[in-house]
């Protein structure tokens, strides 16, 4: 998922303007309108009560609009809960709809434009949703206390129900229109946690019921309409390859084909629907020009990446003389971790829909990050931002590959859209879809890595100095957010989890190096934690190893000054009976990490099977969130991250031969199946503290959590990912 | 080519390229946006669909195969233990980001139809063909032994 460090962005709030150009920088600056929506509509009532974040309709409906892309982590019922809660709807009559493209109104406050990720959907709404929320209710009562002759003290809002000692009552829609007609209110009431109907408390998920009837017009992927085409693109095997020739007589042959057409990227065969285009696509006769591409293989990448954190690199974090530290030390352990490339492997591949006339825009897309897909459509198309209308379509999972810096799908449909203009077809809207090979093969991955560990110990097993190199494709560096992410030409998406570490080294320096290759990167779901909490956790556990002592009494001696870490560790290794040995023939691991404001602590328990191979039987995981908005969806995305980075650890990754991906579909990137899946707990800390982000942070302790369990049965702990390449799986 | 055939019941000609995947049909011919596109080689389980109440992979059975074929889809699914699967499923809220649920349903609806009271080996078995990459499994199990006792009260 998206990680954009926050301190960065915030900083850079007040020059929102330069980073939207530069957001577009691939392809031109442009300045975006101010323009607020729908303000006429709230000026009449005959809509019913049109807020930003909130509508009320007459026909007694509340519409939540939520500014997130929902992609299963179930923003769109927490922020549906926000609103409800504050303003006393029922359960029952409140649903979300996707809020417009809108950076002026729908920002995310953490980013400074509008998009989704790091975790942040609950941090930086919590408080705008509430006062929506809020702010809907005081006029509802305003609307009431005119209709009806009372003081606004005397009107109260139950369960979506208005009402007054003398017997009136109305519901929220009957007052819409006249509330719509009250002044907005700066400074709305919030209730008190004492007060709050649905925060904290489970309800159901408002997407549920669509998604188990197969509903229409869910996602991007099922958009139609009588005039669509369907267009599969045939781009460049090798990352970094440019088209030099292509021959289509054939392709253009197979029925239903309506035309082929060179873009940028590609050529892309257009039709009336997906089979014709995808069957005319293997007809394509193309030539690439591998001048500029990478052609190396994955293994000789990992070669480079480890020679790069043989040496200094730029630094990160620097305690001290970190070489003379461990040169004076009575003993060192050092550790090689080699992790490989990952696809996202979202059940909905890539895919966006656009309609172009020559002057105005539409675009259909599971869309993370508005305010860039919309810029970039624009400045393609060459029309103003406010002639492009960005609907916001659910997303069959996301895990950071929606979430890109160069919007490369919408800028391949603007650059398709505006070809076929160009070659006289009539404007009608085109849907290009990636077929799960082009989806898996073509980039964007989580990078590949090399860290290189050694620490130092005293005499008496203390640690002296810990010494962390890394070396990796940055995910920043080379793109529209490095001048806000970056800072002195740091990564710090790529050391998370690892330089800000609380765990108490007396000396601790860490080098990054940056890899170059053509072949992109991404963040996937957690990120830098994806690899930093592996190395660190197993790292902490041959440290207790080392002190002869207990995993989880050793970390809680070294976590310095965190308490929220300590009680998320207590309490999974309570809940675990970490105190009382493993059950006959299974073997324990813990491991506790920080990510995204959140602390998760997992226990894992395994098995070893005859062959050898590794069971993961259960998890016990422990999370503190701050105030838990809905503990249901709490323990499902803690599941889902468990799931989602167990099957990367056991068996995933993504390799390259000649610079062309071997990977290509799930029966080479086997995904986690259900018969891998552990039995799951899931237990959450009661906090007042701000929420924070629960959509990743599951995911990064299991890695280690599993490779201490093995550890527990072997002694050895596995350094090179997936544990496929143990004999592991 | 036509193709006359059974869709939820009712019956359909697809005239249709007798190489295209029941999916594409079903999706572009059809309007049925129901079944997913997955992978496209049978290894997800998205595209699940019935086929004489089997539960087969649309993506990999052509239309060209398909005369009087009966053919159910989510769109139509029904009976006991569709019923059960689906209410189950909304009790649980078993689905995350939603897009494998239908081949999910599809393919737990079959197995329940065949083995009302399935073990957990017997859901490993009939279910792990069907991926969810958000990992809603473990609720996946658990609404499956929910519909289980639903169908016998």
């Amino acid at each position: 998922m998206l990680h954009l460090l926050q301190k960065p962005l915030e900083a850079a709030k007040p020059n929102r303007r330069t980073f939207l150009k530069m957001s577009a920088g691939t392809v031109g600056g442009l300045m975006i309108a101010m323009h607020l929506p729908r303000a006429a509509e709230a000026a009449t009532g005959d809509s019913g009560l049109v807020q930003p974040f909130v509508h009320i309709r007459p026909d007694n409906t509340v519409i939540v609009l939520s500014k997130h892309l929902d992609k299963g982590q179930g923003t769109a019922t927490g922020l549906t809960t926000l609103v409800a809660d504050e303003l006393d709807a029922s359960w029952d009559q409140v649903s979300a709809e996707f809020a417009p493209s809108n950076p002026q109104v729908y920002a995310n406050t953490l980013f400074g434009v509008q998009g989704t990720g790091g975790s942040t959907a609950m941090a930086n709404s919590f408080m705008q949703y509430r006062q929506a929320g809020a702010v809907a209710k005081a006029m509802i009562v305003a609307a009431a206390a005119q209709e009806w002759g009372v003081p606004t003290g005397e009107v109260t809002v139950s369960n979506g129900v208005v009402s007054h000692s003398s017997g009136k009552s109305a519901t929220l829609g009957e007052l819409a229109g006249l509330a719509a007609q009250q002044d907005v209110p700066a400074e709305p009431q919030l209730k008190t946690p004492d007060q709050w109907v649905y925060i904290g408390k489970t309800f159901p998920r408002i997407d549920v019921k669509n998604k188990t009837i197969g509903a229409p017009n869910t996602y991007t992927m099922d958009f139609q309409r009588d005039d669509l085409l369907v267009a599969v693109v045939a781009r460049s095997p090798r990352f970094g390859g440019k088209l030099k020739s292509f021959n289509a007589s054939e392709a253009e042959k197979v029925p239903g084909v309506v035309k082929v057409l060179q873009i940028p990227n590609g050529v892309a065969v257009v039709a009336e629907s997906t089979w014709p285009a995808i069957k005319a696509r293997d007809l394509l006769e193309i030539e690439w020009d591998d001048g500029d591409a990478e052609t190396r293989s994955s293994d000789a990448m990992m070669a480079e990446l480890k020679e790069l954190t043989a040496k200094p690199a730029l630094k990160v974090r620097e305690d001290g003389d970190v070489d003379a530290a461990l040169e004076a030390s009575a003993s060192v352990i050092e550790a090689d971790f080699e992790f490989p490339f990952l696809a996202h492997g979202a059940m909905e591949p890539l895919d966006a829909a656009l309609l172009y006339d020559g002057e105005t825009a539409e675009l259909w897309l599971g869309s993370q990050i508005q305010t860039i897909d919309h810029n970039v459509a624009a400045t393609i198309l060459e029309v103003p931002f406010e002639k492009v209308k960005v609907n916001t379509m659910w997303a069959g999972g996301s895990f950071g590959r929606r979430a890109q810096a160069d919007s490369h799908p919408v800028a391949e449909v603007a650059f398709l859209a505006k070809a076929m203009l160009a070659a006289g077809m009539d404007p009608a809207p085109v849907k290009i879809i990636w077929t799960r090979e082009d989806d898996m093969a073509g980039g964007y991955y989580r990078p590949m890595s090399a860290h290189k560990i050694k620490v130092g110990f005293d005499g008496d097993n203390n640690v002296t100095a810990f010494k962390y190199n890394i070396a990796a494709k940055s995910i920043i560096k080379g793109t529209p957010f490095e001048a806000m992410l970056m800072k002195d030409g740091v990564d710090h998406n790529m050391t998370e989890g690892a330089h800000d570490t609380t765990y108490a080294f007396p000396l601790m320096n860490m080098d990054q190096a940056f890899q170059e290759t053509k072949v992109p990167v991404l963040w996937w779901r957690s990120v830098g934690h994806t690899h930093t909490a592996y190395v660190m956790e197993t790292m902490m556990d041959r440290l207790a190893k080392q002190a002869g002592k207990d995993p989880v009494t050793y970390r809680l001696e070294m976590i310095k000054d965190d308490p929220r870490k300590v009680e998320v560790l207590k309490l999974a290794a309570e809940k675990a009976g970490w105190d009382q040995p493993a059950p006959e023939g299974r073997y324990r691991g813990v491991a506790v990490h920080k990510s995204f404001g959140s602390y998760v602590a997992e226990v894992a328990e395994i098995s070893l099977r005859d062959d050898g191979t590794v069971k993961v039987e259960k998890v016990v995981a422990a999370v503190d969130c701050g105030t838990p908005i809905n503990p249901d969806n709490i323990r499902a995305q803690v599941e889902g991250g468990i799931g989602y980075g167990l099957g990367a650890i056991l068996r995933n990754q993504v390799t390259l031969a000649d610079g062309i991906v071997e990977e290509t579909n799930f029966d080479t990137y086997e995904p986690i199946r259900i018969s891998d899946m552990p039995e799951i707990e899931v237990h959450i800390v009661a906090s007042n503290e701000a929420p924070t982000g629960i959509g990743e942070p599951g995911t990064p302790p299991i890695g280690p959590a599993v490779a201490n369990a093995i550890a527990a049965a072997k002694d050895e702990w596995v350094t090179n990912l997936p544990l496929t390449k143990a004999g592991l799986v | 080519m036509s193709v006359t055939l059974k869709i939820n019941g009712e019956t359909r000609t697809l005239d249709a390229d007798p190489e295209s995947p029941l999916l594409w049909a079903l999706r572009d011919e059809l309007g049925m946006t129901g079944t997913k596109f997955g992978c496209g080689i049978a290894s997800c389980g998205a595209c699940t669909v019935h086929w004489d109440g089997v539960p087969i992979r649309s993506c990999q059975t052509f239309v060209g195969d398909l005369e009087g074929a009966e053919i159910t889809t989510i769109e139509g699914v029904d009976g006991k233990a569709a019923q059960a699967v689906q209410a189950a499923w909304n009790e649980l809220d078993v689905p995350q980001c939603g897009y494998c649920q239908s081949g999910q349903i599809m393919a737990a609806t079959a197995l329940l139809s065949e083995t009302p009271k399935p073990t957990d080996e017997d859901i490993d078995a009939a279910m792990d063909g069907n991926v969810c990459r958000c990992a809603t499994y473990a609720r996946i199990r658990k609404a499956i032994h929910l519909a289980s006792d639903k169908m016998e009260a």
